[in-house]
């Protein structure tokens, strides 16, 4: 229930007060309510949970993580094999 | 997918379990809330990848699990009204009432309807003006603003056919709970990511505060998660408490500001019920007043309900993190996800159901 998955911000729809965008995820696209997420733009990544985005992914918080991730993973695979 | 896939990499999810293995000096016993974690620990074999000494228990965090067995009856019985279309997530549809489940109710030819999003259900209600539409609404803190917005809508639109059987539940009290129980031996939390993308991370600190307990919140893939115990032991270890974030590119500070001010505006926190677990003071949601037409208890005038669950489910040890699902003599004998005695056994983020997916086998031989 409390999953949510990223996706991408294809294209963006206002009608009325209410803003929603088509996000893909995988080879999926679903319309997505942005109600929640008001400053997403075209090509972002967001979180989405029950159809509304829940948040913007933060692009250079997730490079930062994973690169200091796969930089623990590279030393592990450069470690001789155990005997 | 990006933002799925690295997060899923076996070399770094080996080179964090290793770094585990090298921090680890004591036994240690820590408590992932959500069942989506759980889930994850169970598909991937994280577990197993951890040194013995740390123990992973298995928390609360399943919000089908905790849906009182009373509101799950009320559902039952709106549904099997001719006059009532019910929507529920479709989580909710196999989970066990008193005597029958929505699905079952559905077979008997009750309107019931699954709906991946609240809003589908305003649809339904806009689509079926001579139907009242009821909203089985649940969920933790995560799902509580898309459900507030439901409401929200069909206030807007003046629906009079629209209304929700509520029972949200908050994370925060139910860590107070558990860390208050004189049988706890949990000894620090990966907290939901999900909530925190929505709530923020305040709310932890009092609990960090209050009990000198480590938490970390964390995500949901298996590297999210072995770098949050990481995280944990690391300040174990250390014979430190703080609150830290894993999960930094969800989870902000102060959280989502306008999914949390439409949920303050549609709900209020209350005293509520958790399946298996019972009352826990001010551990829910229920609607304000301003929206007393959408409350599906007033409208229908359902009023009390007392059941008792069957005796051999342990739902209320394993929620609690005291029990594991193998413990129990019915798992997978008497309780399969087909003919479930509880909840945990049928939720896509119940225990029971992880360990029935993924465990079985081994637990057999």
């Amino acid at each position: 229930m409390c999953l949510a998955i990223p996706g991408k911000i294809l294209e963006i729809q206002e009608t009325g007060c209410l803003r929603s965008a088509r996000v893909q995820f995988g080879g999926i696209i679903r319309q997505v309510s942005l109600d929640f997420i008001p400053e997403a733009g075209l090509g972002d990544y967001v979180m989405v949970h029950v159809g509304f985005a829940i948040s913007r992914i933060d692009a250079s918080e997730a490079e930062r993580t994973y690169q200091l991730l796969r930089e623990m993973g590279a030393l592990e695979e450069e470690a001789p094999p155990a005997e | 997918m990006k933002y799925l896939d690295e997060y899923r990499d076996h070399r770094i999810a080996h080179a964090l379990a290793d770094e585990i293995a090298a921090c680890t000096t004591r036994p240690w016993v820590l408590m992932e809330i959500c069942g989506g974690q759980t889930h994850t620990i169970m598909r991937y074999g994280l577990d197993e990848l951890l040194p013995r000494s740390v123990e992973l228990v298995h928390g609360p965090g399943c919000p089908v699990c905790v849906t009182p067995l009373e509101t799950v009856d009320k559902a039952i019985a709106l549904a099997l009204r001719p006059d009532v279309i019910l929507v529920s997530y479709g989580d909710m549809l196999r989970v066990p009432g008193s005597a029958s489940d929505l699905l079952r109710a559905k077979a008997q030819g009750a309107d019931v309807r699954i709906a991946y999003s609240p809003t589908e259900a305003v649809k339904i209600a806009r689509a079926n003006p001579d139907h009242k539409v009821v909203f089985l609404a649940i969920g933790f803190e995560t799902t509580a603003p898309a459900n507030a917005m439901a409401a929200w809508q069909a206030r807007r639109e003046g629906l009079t056919n629209f209304s929700m059987l509520v029972s949200h539940v908050l994370v925060p009290p139910a860590i107070r709970a558990l860390m208050a129980s004189q049988i706890n031996r949990v000894q620090g939390f990966i907290a939901p990511g999900h909530v925190c993308t929505v709530m923020g991370c305040r709310e932890y600190e009092g609990l960090v505060r209050d009990f000198r307990i480590p938490i970390v919140v964390g995500g949901f893939e298996p590297v999210d998660i072995l770098e949050a115990i990481l995280m944990l032991i690391r300040q174990l270890e250390a014979g430190e408490a703080r609150l830290e974030n894993q999960y930094v590119r969800s989870v902000s500070y102060e959280g989502n500001l306008p999914a949390q001010q439409i949920m303050a505006e549609v709900f209020e926190v209350a005293d509520q019920k958790w399946r298996g677990i019972g009352a826990i003071p001010r551990s829910g949601l229920r609607l304000r007043e301003e929206y007393a037409d959408y409350d599906a208890n007033l409208v229908f005038d359902l009023g009390e309900l007392t059941v008792n669950e069957p005796a051999e489910c342990l739902s209320a040890q394993v929620l609690q993190g005291l029990k594991k699902p193998t413990d129990c003599p019915a798992f997978g004998m008497r309780c399969t996800p087909e003919n479930p005695l509880g909840a945990p056994m049928v939720s896509s983020e119940g225990a029971c159901a992880a360990y029935y997916h993924y465990r079985r086998h081994s637990v057999a031989s």
